[in-house]
């Protein structure tokens, strides 16, 4: 048995007949061909592919491909406009945020998931936002650091552009 | 950096540093953070199959039969293989040879006998990885159990089942080292302490799991194999001894790799099978490992059992140590599996003199998932040890665990220092490690702190460890596989600059300080500067990354081939420039000659190198050369690192509040990514001390094998460190560098654990083992306060009366220190 679905993914329409049982996961990685989401566990327990569903972070491995019918998915790969990179991707970069790059585009989507409701969060917000997310390497100190550096930019173009108007 | 070699090439005048120590954006970013890298799993061949494992069930037992047809007559499966379609592919390699060692025959897919849970035993191929997971599932399996061992003591005795027959034990070897006169040494003792310490088996879970993609043309008779790997040289090696084919013709690319932590240093059945499958059907065929399967079936760290007894005078010198370790090799030896405790033993003296020492190993086979390297691999268990033993011994000679350390470092003036091991730290200032530690964490203040809580009922610690470690792996002569690593340096006709190492970084960052290192000795940009790891077709043979050796081998074998190219370079230049090889010097850009007003473009000389119209008699053309660095010893970074904790007295958790570290890994390429190596590594040993634990109950079945069950370290559960560090360059290679990435699971492991037991021991709680859930803390708190409420305690309630011996202890210590 197969259905149809649409899922608009970093705003292109991804339209295909899937297994009710198919991943998100393994639709955006296999179907769209968007591998920067990655697969850490299958069991929402790592982070690694946690992706944003009409803007909220969730984890793609335990979202199925039909449940994403008609919404809409920004992945890492959607993240930058064009050359400019996020104020997120920008602060994991100068504060060292990563070292294998395995759990970053989980980190980034879960961090932007925060930014997005809390725009400036303390390191202990910080640190319980991304507590569904594993990281083996960095023992988080720089993934904080990353955070709170994109949550100052973004602070201060929002300010920038509250100046200019 | 100042560096202290003497191999640089002559008339190669030294450029002040310009990248190196910098804390330079890494390189390798842009890609991982738009995810547009390439792990294994990203990669998609035409015609790709996807393949699936059928695993064991059962610890151990007798395998009566397979039935495969269910899992055949499956709409998109393309082939199921157990052993018996298995003809032609060789064993699961172990690369350890010693005497006396019971080395097993492992076969890539379980044969008459399943000796742990999580063995292969049959294979799927389909056309989609839905299919070939429904087929594994498929595949029935009759298992006829037989008894199983997974405990290491009950391995040993006589009527234990036994799990390789042949060898009629499961003592897998014995390994001793033994130096000076110990019986005298515990003769002439004051004071001998004893402690049985548990290095609990620990699972890697590197966020990639292990992924596998072979494909093989016939025409070319190349086979071609993606694996997550930290050696793809060696892998390559055994793969072609695996499969049958000439070393020519296969090809290993390590591409993206998400993190090894020795897990993927290794050659597994898997990366023999999918290629030689691959070979067989005529298509290119992928892997990806389950998280369970990365639990269950790859290898897994540490898992000793330690006896340990330190005789000392009662001044706090050390006299002797006898230790006693029995190590779970699991049921197979996976490629170093036996060499990792020969490693604790090495390293088992620490930084202390210590006269005599009397080491003995037992390797140990039970029904559980083989262990192999694990951050630190080897070395982490021998300074648990040690930094147990000490702390154990401070606390029995009333003395500051602090005093007693530095009592026993050996002075900087004595290095290079032989230990009684037999090994020889290259240099290092343990007293000052510990100096610049204890100011850091306030440790007097943290002291005051503790005291006023034990009167209040409140158990705060103080722990420290200090550590010298095992690095830059190494000399040749000392290890299995060759201690040497490649570097070719090419600068090509634009100018810009390729760098080829055998080592293989995984997380590390060597693409960004590999090019910081080789622009300031080419006077360019590191920009400019490709570093190309991973692939052997285009890398000359390399060894790999492990054993916080690729900066240190790796880098070194870069650096001495860019002076032999410095060394030709400046000739050219000469020859152009109308002045002596021996008086070009190497600006930002340009080559000069001494006093002379000429000078050369870097890009013109290029150029000039391979255009080779005006080159002086008998040069040869081109900007390419490459070195194999052989070290002459390892390395010995080390450090002194502090943590104080609180445990609650109602319910045993343990909340770190601080951490310090001050390490000292020599000259410093980028800072930036050495304090990122230490904040992972101190997580990663913080995660053994606190949390981590993988558990085999009596049937051999893992009960916390997944993500939410094996306790990782998340965020909100560690503390912020505070990092120094000291810089005391190594003379064993001319960049004076030590290595890094191990130091912080080496040291942090003990340092928390001192640190609970330290707050701990107002109540008489001597030692814990790990990880020091609240539950594992509440209950030795409940017996120590049971024993000391059976001593007779007139006038006095056991609490005060703990307090009063607390507080004197501490008043003793404060007293002695240092």
């Amino acid at each position: 048995m197969q259905k149809n679905v649409t899922i608009d993914i970093n705003g292109q329409p991804h339209r295909q007949a899937v297994e009710p049982r198919l991943l998100l996961v393994h639709f955006l990685r296999e179907v769209a061909g968007l591998t920067g989401t990655h697969i850490g566990c299958e069991t929402s327990l790592c982070g690694a592919c946690t992706v944003l569903l009409d803007g909220r972070a969730v984890k793609s491995c335990t979202v199925l491909a039909v449940q994403a019918d008609g919404r809409s998915v920004t992945t890492v790969e959607g993240l930058a406009q064009g050359d400019k990179l996020h104020a997120l991707q920008e602060g994991f970069w100068e504060e060292h945020g990563l070292q294998c790059g395995f759990c970053t585009p989980g980190m980034l989507m879960c961090s932007h998931d925060l930014l997005a409701n809390h725009p400036t969060p303390t390191s202990a917000d910080i640190r319980e936002a991304i507590n569904g997310n594993v990281c083996r390497c960095t023992g988080y100190q720089n993934i904080v650091n990353a955070v709170k550096n994109a949550s100052r930019k973004m602070a201060k173009r929002v300010s920038a552009r509250a100046g200019a108007r | 950096m100042a560096r202290n070699g003497k191999a640089n090439g002559k008339g190669n005048a030294k450029l002040a540093a310009v990248w190196v120590g910098k804390k330079l954006k890494r390189k390798e970013d842009p890609r991982l953070i738009q995810g547009t890298s390439h792990y294994t799993d990203d990669l998609k061949l035409p015609r790709m199959l996807f393949c699936a494992f059928t695993r064991s069930p059962m610890a151990h037992a007798e395998i009566r039969a397979i039935r495969t047809d269910a899992a055949r007559a499956l709409p998109g499966v393309v082939g199921v293989f157990t052993a018996h379609d298995l003809t032609g592919l060789g064993m699961v390699p172990c690369a350890i040879q010693m005497p006396g060692l019971n080395l097993p025959p492992h076969p890539v897919l379980a044969t008459e006998r399943v000796r742990y849970v999580g063995e292969p035993v049959a294979a799927v191929v389909a056309e989609n990885l839905y299919t070939a997971r429904d087929a594994a599932e498929a595949i029935e399996v009759d298992y006829e159990p037989l008894p199983v061992v997974v405990n290491m003591e009950k391995a040993l005795e006589k009527d234990s089942p036994v799990i390789h027959q042949q060898f009629r034990t499961n003592r897998a070897f014995t390994h001793a080292l033994k130096n000076g006169d110990i019986q005298s040494a515990f003769k002439k003792a004051d004071r001998v302490v004893k402690q049985r310490v548990i290095n609990q088996r620990l699972a890697p879970v590197a966020m990639e799991p292990r992924a596998v993609l072979g494909e093989y043309l016939p025409g070319e008779n190349r086979l071609t194999v993606w694996s997550a790997t930290q050696i793809p040289h060696l892998l390559r090696t055994q793969i072609s001894v695996m499969v049958g084919l000439p070393e020519t013709a296969v090809r290993v690319i390590a591409p993206e790799v998400g993190g090894g932590f020795g897990s993927k240093l290794n050659v597994y059945a898997e990366e023999g099978l999918v290629p030689w499958l691959a070979m067989k059907l005529g298509r290119p065929i992928k892997w990806a490992e389950t998280r369970r399967e990365n639990i269950t079936s790859t290898i897994h760290g540490r898992d000793t059992i330690n006896d340990l007894e330190l005789a000392l005078k009662k001044d706090g010198r050390i006299l002797g140590l006898r230790v006693r370790i029995l190590a779970d090799m699991g049921a197979y030896h996976q490629l170093l599996t036996p060499l990792i405790p020969q490693l604790t033993a090495l390293m088992q003296a620490g930084c202390y003199k210590i006269p005599a020492i009397d080491i003995e190993i037992q390797g140990v086979f039970t029904n559980k998932m083989s262990t192999d390297a694990y951050r630190g691999a080897g070395r982490p268990e021998a300074t648990y040890n040690i930094e147990r033993i000490m702390d154990v011994a401070a606390h029995e000679l009333g003395m500051d665990p602090v005093e007693l350390r530095i009592k026993n470092f050996p002075q900087a003036k004595e290095f290079p220092f032989t230990t009684v091991t037999g090994l020889v730290y290259d240099s290092a200032k343990y007293q000052e490690s510990i100096k610049r530690a204890l100011r850091l964490s306030g440790y007097d203040s943290l002291r005051r702190r503790q005291k006023s809580g034990w009167k209040n009922g409140k158990y705060y610690g103080v722990g420290v460890s200090t550590y010298v470690e095992i690095c830059a792996i190494g000399p040749s002569a000392a290890t299995p596989a060759g201690g040497w690593e490649s570097g070719t340096v090419r600068i090509e006709p634009t100018g810009k600059v390729t760098v080829l190492t055998g080592a293989s970084p995984h997380g590390q960052g060597q693409e960004t300080t590999f090019a910081q290192l080789i622009a300031d000795e080419l006077g360019i940009h590191p920009e400019d500067v490709n570093v190309v790891h991973g692939d052997t077709l285009a890398v000359p043979y390399g060894i790999g990354t492990f054993g916080s050796r690729a900066t240190a081998v790796g880098g070194t074998a870069a650096y001495l081939a860019t002076q032999k190219l410095k060394t030709k370079m400046a000739r050219l230049a000469a020859h152009l420039l109308g002045a002596k090889p021996a008086d070009i010097s190497f600006g930002r850009g340009r080559l000069s000659g001494k006093g002379s007003k000429k000078s050369i473009s870097f890009g013109e000389l290029v150029m000039a190198a391979y255009t080779a119209r005006n080159i002086p008699a008998g040069f040869e053309p081109g900007l390419e050369a490459t070195h194999f660095f052989e070290p002459s010893n390892f390395t010995f970074p080390f450090g002194a690192h502090i943590a104080s904790v609180e445990v609650d007295g109602e319910t045993g958790e343990v909340k770190i509040d601080k951490y310090v570290a001050v390490d000292d890994c020599g000259n410093v390429i980028n800072p930036m990514l050495v304090d990122g190596q230490i904040h992972g590594g101190i997580a990663q040993g913080m995660g053994q001390a606190m949390w981590e634990e993988l558990i085999y109950n009596e049937e051999g079945q893992i009960v916390n094998g997944t993500m939410m069950d094996y306790a990782l370290p998340k965020a909100h559960l560690l503390p912020e460190f505070t990092l120094d560090r000291t810089v005391t360059p190594t003379p064993v290679n001319p960049m004076g560098v030590k290595g890094v990435g191990e130091a912080g699971t080496i040291a942090s492991t003990p340092c928390v654990v001192n640190a609970v037991c330290d707050a701990l021991s107002v109540l008489g709680v001597k030692h814990i083992d790990m990880p020091l859930k609240p539950e594992r803390v509440w209950r030795a708190m409940q017996q120590a306060q049971a024993s000391a409420q059976l001593e007779p305690q007139p006038n006095d309630t056991p609490s005060s009366s703990r307090a009063k011996r607390g507080i004197s202890v501490s008043e003793k210590a404060a007293r002695s220190k240092a």
